[in-house]
């Protein structure tokens, strides 16, 4: 489902970020990417999102070359991925509602259908009650919520998550793992790049570690 | 309806509420675009006034025959017969040297000049109306006219009109350049505008891209967005134009009854007015284009 051929990445600056990264990811299996900050788990994340091309190797989703996708093509790469970044991206002018409604308006989904979905995402996240909310009158564990609820919405195959519980109290935060937890019981692939890896053993998660930007044995 | 008219509303709504939100600015904007735009609209309308003036007075082209001084009667009825033997000459009709004089005096600003002459120095005149309306053939009857012995100048009343004609022609063409000018001008302030919006918006532009939005998805609100301030700059500017005329039009008209010409100015028509909202429609949506294209033209998502 997920496949990293020998993947490096440089930038423009001439930082390594990562070096030769070979991994796959099946399908339906949650993945725990441990690694201290500047190991490479958010490049690795924006090479998945097509956020950044590699500058060797191959990155492969759903049997489809990201790097070798044209800008027209990407689009469609990223609606079949939840994307949760590690700062939620919420628009803080906008209802809690209508964050999570945007992936279903960029793709022109029938409004009726929509609201049923956004209602079921924020219901699933515990947010029930919460749609119309301004984002900033929030906690810091209820606005994650809010961008997982985002991701999901779309109801993807793949859920990513960088750092989803950096910065939230021990109690948002085991919220936020169970949330996880209960995606991958659904059978969402789910990769999770985290520093606090702890927060998602007992799930019987699937751990690898990157340092330096390359992957431990 | 379909999945690309459901986007395309959505895209007209957004740009609508943009529109709506900043109502202040929204309107300084079509006020800019408006007065640019009044200048030119106003000076068409005027040319085009003109130019219906112009064209309802070369339908009927006259010819007068001046004949010279001390022709005797006789002389001037048999050239009268030569006139009406003519095939080239739709009517003619003799104005006595008195009647001449008579008419003269009962134009506006001439009374006291003619009231002042000793004698009548105007010369018997036949006014004629030539067949078609080719300025050819007209010019061929005052050349054989003034061959005539009895004839001292032929005078063709059309050439004034053909004068107007070509200042009417060269007043529109002034207005299509000035016209074009203040459009790119305008074309820049769109442009502008939209920078600053693509700017305000970036946080918006970048999670929409990477929640799986097109960029023909990000561009299109602002592409109706330049296009909706265009038009209501259209819609403002044919306000301006239509209050202007309103004011302007009995100044003009009594200025013209001054020279006894009769002018009844009118506005725009349907046409026009379509026209003009069109091209300020074209010129926000242009203005939009540009910027858009130039902004988030394959731009990094932040």
């Amino acid at each position: 489902m997920i496949r990293f051929d020998q993947v490096s990445k440089r930038y423009a600056d001439g930082h390594d970020a990562l070096s030769d990264v070979s991994l796959e990811i099946r399908h339906g299996e949650l993945l725990v990417l441990a690694g201290h900050s500047g190991a490479g788990k958010s490049t690795l994340i924006k090479l998945l999102a097509g956020l950044e091309r590699p500058t060797a190797g191959r990155v492969w989703v759903n049997d489809q070359d990201v790097g070798g996708l044209r800008p027209n093509q990407m689009p469609y790469l990223r609606r079949s991925l939840g994307l949760v970044m590690q700062e939620h991206r919420l628009l803080t002018d906008r209802t809690v509602f209508d964050n999570v409604m945007l992936p279903l308006l960029v793709t022109g989904y029938p409004p009726g259908d929509a609201e049923r979905r956004v209602h079921a995402a924020l219901e699933k996240v515990g947010l029930k009650g919460f749609g119309g909310a301004m984002p900033l009158t929030l906690s810091g564990g209820e606005q994650q919520r809010a961008a997982i609820a985002r991701a999901i919405v779309n109801r993807p195959s793949i859920l990513i998550a960088d750092e989803p519980t950096a910065h939230l109290d021990p109690a948002y935060a085991r919220e936020i793992a169970a949330l996880f937890r209960a995606f991958h019981a659904a059978g969402v692939t789910i990769l999770l790049a985290t520093h606090d890896e702890t927060l998602f053993s007992p799930y019987g998660a699937r751990r690898i570690e990157l340092a330096q930007g390359r992957l431990l044995a | 309806m379909t999945h690309t008219l459901f986007l395309h509303q959505l895209a007209l709504r957004g740009a609508f509420s943009r529109l709506v939100a900043r109502p202040l600015a929204s309107l300084l904007s079509a006020l800019v675009v408006a007065i640019a735009l009044s200048l030119p609209a106003l000076g068409l309308v005027l040319v085009d006034n003109v130019g219906r003036l112009a064209r309802g007075v070369s339908g009927k082209p006259e010819i007068s025959v001046f004949l010279k001084t001390g022709t005797s009667e006789a002389a001037a009825r048999a050239l009268g017969e030569q006139l009406r033997a003519d095939a080239r000459i739709a009517s003619q009709r003799f104005v006595p040297r008195d009647e001449a004089l008579r008419q003269l005096s009962a134009r506006g600003g001439f009374a006291d000049v003619a009231g002042t002459l000793e004698e009548n120095p105007l010369p018997d005149a036949f006014v004629i109306e030539p067949h078609g309306d080719d300025p050819a053939d007209f010019e061929a009857i005052r050349v054989s006219l003034a061959a005539k012995p009895q004839v001292d100048y032929v005078q063709l009343d059309s050439a004034w009109v053909e004068r107007l004609h070509a200042a009417v022609g060269l007043g529109r063409w002034c207005m299509y350049v000035l016209a074009g000018l203040l459009g790119a001008a305008l074309v820049i302030v769109s442009f502008n505008t939209i920078r600053l919006q693509i700017l305000t918006q970036r946080h918006e532009i970048a999670v929409s891209l990477l929640l799986g939005a097109t960029r023909s998805f990000v561009r299109r609100p602002f592409l109706y967005f330049g296009l909706l301030q265009g038009l209501l700059g259209g819609v403002v500017a044919w306000g301006i134009v239509a209050l202007l005329l309103w004011q302007i039009a009995p100044r003009i008209e009594a200025f013209a009854r001054s020279y006894s010409i009769v002018l009844d100015l009118a506005g725009p028509g349907p046409a026009g007015v379509a026209a003009l909202l069109a091209f300020a429609a074209l010129l926000g949506w242009l203005g939009a284009g540009l910027s858009v294209r130039r902004h988030l033209h394959d731009g990094p998502i932040d």
